[in-house]
């Protein structure tokens, strides 16, 4: 009787020193937790980088992992409307509702692009809290990285210290890597793109990139034939270097007006796993350079 | 620039004075060498100047430099601080939402019973031509810490009468651990798949028969819920409700009694990245007293026990249904009420079923084919009432296509073979849905 006592204690009590359990919405922000917590923290992924984060539903799986979340690590900035919310009223868990420190959105920490001056449903999709891919510019990550060890640091107290070596670790890795790449990158300030959907607004803005054309007539609007016509007429005197998408979105606009411009469908990485050679944030960035400065000719 | 003045001038008297040359060239070296020492020294302090003076430039370039960032700094922080927002349903306090439903429809003969079932609530193929469905207005936001809160009003016309519904109204916890939470007010049970979603929500344009059976559409709840969602990776959940309204198939009670109880379940995950599924379980015992539909003079006294399964399988390549996907929902209902209907001894066993696909083929583009069934099995007993056995199946098949070119709108085509009645008659239907205000929730 004594030795069954004795081994469900040691089961609950490694179950009481397990690690942090993190919710991340999205591969980006699963990986910094990792950068910045190790093995401190075990993270569920509620989306893989070819699940689209405008329109995934809350299905049962997420609800179970936001049930037993310490913190939820997400973008926020309305990228996830349509299945948060709901995840939190249906989980049964206090640590993660807005306003108690489980709740972490990444949007609430940087400058955002494209904060729309009016707001109206016939503009499409947008969101009133500017566009939320913010992760493709490296002081964003940085300055989520802050936050983010510092929220760390306020859940689990007891391995504060770890948080912040170790994010100082990762900042000075991260900055040396942004010299590198910036000057890697440098040549290509002015390449001029299209884009699927404004995915990439932020890696643009770091970069000078020149995105000329969205293929959606409006965020979150599929392009009909006829706009996809009128954007292959408008691009035909003077064609862009490629057209960029993420691994999510549908491709088939992208091929039709590469096919008709004589000019390459780039589909980079956007997040973490969507190439099989982005496996972090540092090779994220590799990747998307890589990609971006072998069709810069 | 003296000094340059004094060179030419000893040389010249050098060179006046050739009777002591010797003396004099030592004497005239040793005078040029201090010469060069005092312009080198002289240089080299201006030199040394020079660099001190450009060594505080650049400290105060590089404070200046300091000062620069410190102000974009703080510009940039200031940006952050003015556009950020807790990320809400939507940027109200509290996120407001209308939905507003119409739809045409070509009905010939139509019905509003179904034969062998105790009418329920408003059921049926509705008008005929074009009406105007509910317009329906949901209010929602946290209420506090621990409340979130949610009201929605339908407002319909009926025999030219507006008149407003309450059909939510529920306040729900938010803090209480270990996975549980509980709900209070008007709410929509968690029994059967279905009966989660509002109307507008539904892949067809009318719920399927065993709704419209057993619920009158759907079943309401005027009371208390309570779930626990446990610590698992498979999501395992299950819950209870008590009813006190009336909401068939319960009526409300005179005394305290609650008028029905329910017990539920849901068990879900996913296969893989590519596949989704959920199954429910759900049992309802209502105690109805004296329970009727408007203008029916009969009555049921009884005990009504009601148990579904419910599944559902949602595909979608790699997991992402932006282009392509597909969900097979399925629910089953057995129901058996014990008592007096009419004053006459009544036992029956009923059931019904349907099975739906619908399936998105290209962006903003669905089909979806259902087929649903009632089984009344009342007995012989009653014939000349509500309930008289029509010795068949009610059933129906339907084919629908809807398009929506945004998150917002959705416009829908329907055609229906309905066998219903004894004489099958072919449906159409036309149907917007339109959304504006907060964005919708994506229900699974």
């Amino acid at each position: 009787m004594i030795r069954i006592v004795f081994v469900l204690f040691c089961l609950f009590s490694t179950a009481a020193a397990h690690a942090l359990d993190v919710f991340a919405c999205e591969p980006e922000w699963a990986s910094l937790v990792d950068e910045l917590a190790g093995d401190n923290a075990d993270t569920t992924t509620a989306l893989t980088a070819f699940q689209d984060p405008h329109v995934i539903q809350a299905r049962p799986s997420l609800i179970a992992a936001v049930r037993s979340a310490d913190l939820i690590v997400c973008t926020g900035a309305d990228l996830e409307i349509g299945w948060l919310p709901l995840l939190l009223r249906r989980a049964g868990n206090p640590r993660i509702q807005p306003g108690n420190p489980g709740y972490f959105l990444a949007a609430d920490h940087v400058r955002r692009l494209e904060i729309p001056r009016t707001i109206d449903r016939a503009q499409g999709d947008i969101h009133p809290q500017g566009n939320p891919h913010i992760h493709l510019h490296p002081r964003n990550i940085e300055r989520v990285a802050e936050a983010l060890a510092e929220r760390l640091a306020s859940v689990d107290a007891e391995n504060a210290s770890q948080y912040a070596s170790r994010l100082a670790d990762f900042l000075a890795r991260w900055e040396s890597a942004t010299d590198r790449w910036e000057q890697a990158a440098a040549p290509l300030a002015g390449m001029r793109l299209a884009s699927h959907h404004r995915s990439f607004s932020y890696l643009a803005e770091w970069l000078d990139l020149d995105i000329v054309a969205t293929l959606e007539p409006k965020p979150g609007i599929p392009p009909s034939g006829a706009q996809l016509a009128a954007l292959l007429e408008q691009l035909t005197p003077n064609p862009p270097r490629g057209v960029i998408r993420t691994p999510y979105e549908n491709e088939k606009p992208s091929a039709w007006l590469s096919e008709r411009l004589n000019i390459p469908q780039i589909m980079l990485p956007y997040t973490i796993g969507g190439s099989s050679d982005s496996l972090d944030l540092f090779s994220l960035y590799d990747a998307t350079l890589a990609l971006l400065e072998e069709h810069n000719h | 620039m003296k000094k340059l003045i004094a060179i030419p001038a000893t040389l010249v008297l050098g060179l006046s004075m050739p009777s002591a040359h010797a003396q004099n060239v030592a004497q005239e070296v040793r005078e040029l060498r201090q010469l060069i020492m005092a312009m080198q020294a002289d240089y080299e302090s201006r030199i040394s100047d020079l660099e001190a003076r450009l060594a505080g430039a650049e400290r105060q370039s590089r404070s200046a430099q300091r000062d620069a960032e410190d102000a974009i700094e703080l510009a940039e922080q200031t940006a952050i601080t003015q556009s950020s927002g807790a990320s809400a349903p939507n940027t109200f306090n509290p996120s407001i939402g209308a939905v507003l439903v119409g739809r045409y429809a070509e009905v010939d003969n139509g019905w509003d019973q179904i034969p062998g079932f105790q009418p329920a609530g408003e059921i049926g193929t509705g008008e005929p031509g074009f009406s105007v469905g509910e317009a329906e207005i949901n209010f929602k936001a946290n209420v506090d810490a621990r409340y979130f809160g949610n009201l929605t009003v339908a407002v319909v016309e009926e025999e030219g009468e507006v008149e407003v519904e309450f059909e939510e109204a529920w306040l729900q916890t938010t803090d209480l651990p270990y996975g549980l939470s509980a709900l209070g007010g008007r709410f929509f049970s968690e029994a059967g798949y279905l009966n989660g979603f509002h109307f507008h929500a539904d892949d067809f344009v009318d719920r399927p028969l065993p709704y419209q059976a057993f619920f009158g559409g759907r079943y309401t709840v005027d009371g208390l819920q309570a779930r626990w969602v446990a610590p698992t990776p498979l999501l395992v959940e299950i819950g209870g409700e008590v009813n006190w309204g009336g909401g068939f198939p319960a009526t409300a009670n005179e005394d305290n009694s609650p008028g029905a109880w329910t017990l539920f379940s849901n068990f879900g995950g996913d296969v893989g990245d590519s596949h989704a599924w959920q199954l429910g379980l759900s049992w309802i015992r209502a105690d109805a007293v004296e329970r009727a539909a408007e203008d029916d003079p009969d009555a049921f006294t009884g005990n009504s026990d009601l148990a579904a399964i419910d599944f559902v399988w949602k595909w979608a390549p790699a997991g992402n249904p932006v282009r392509r996907n597909f969900k097979l929902q399925g629910e089953y209902f057995r129901r058996s009420e014990r008592g007096l209907y009419a004053g006459l001894p009544y036992d029956a066993d009923q059931s019904g079923w349907y099975l739906q696909g619908v399936y998105q083929f290209a962006p903003t583009w669905r089909v979806g084919l259902r087929h649903d069934v009632a089984d009344p099995e009342s007995g012989p007993l009653f014939a000349g009432t509500a309930i008289e056995d029509p010795g068949r199946d009610a059933s129906r098949d339907s084919l629908m296509i809807d398009w929506s070119p945004s998150e917002f709108s959705r416009l829908r085509m329907q055609y229906t073979r309905d066998k219903v009645l004894q004489e099958s008659e072919n449906l159409w239907f036309l149907q917007y849905i339109m959304s504006i205000g907060a964005h919708g929730a994506h229900q699974f």
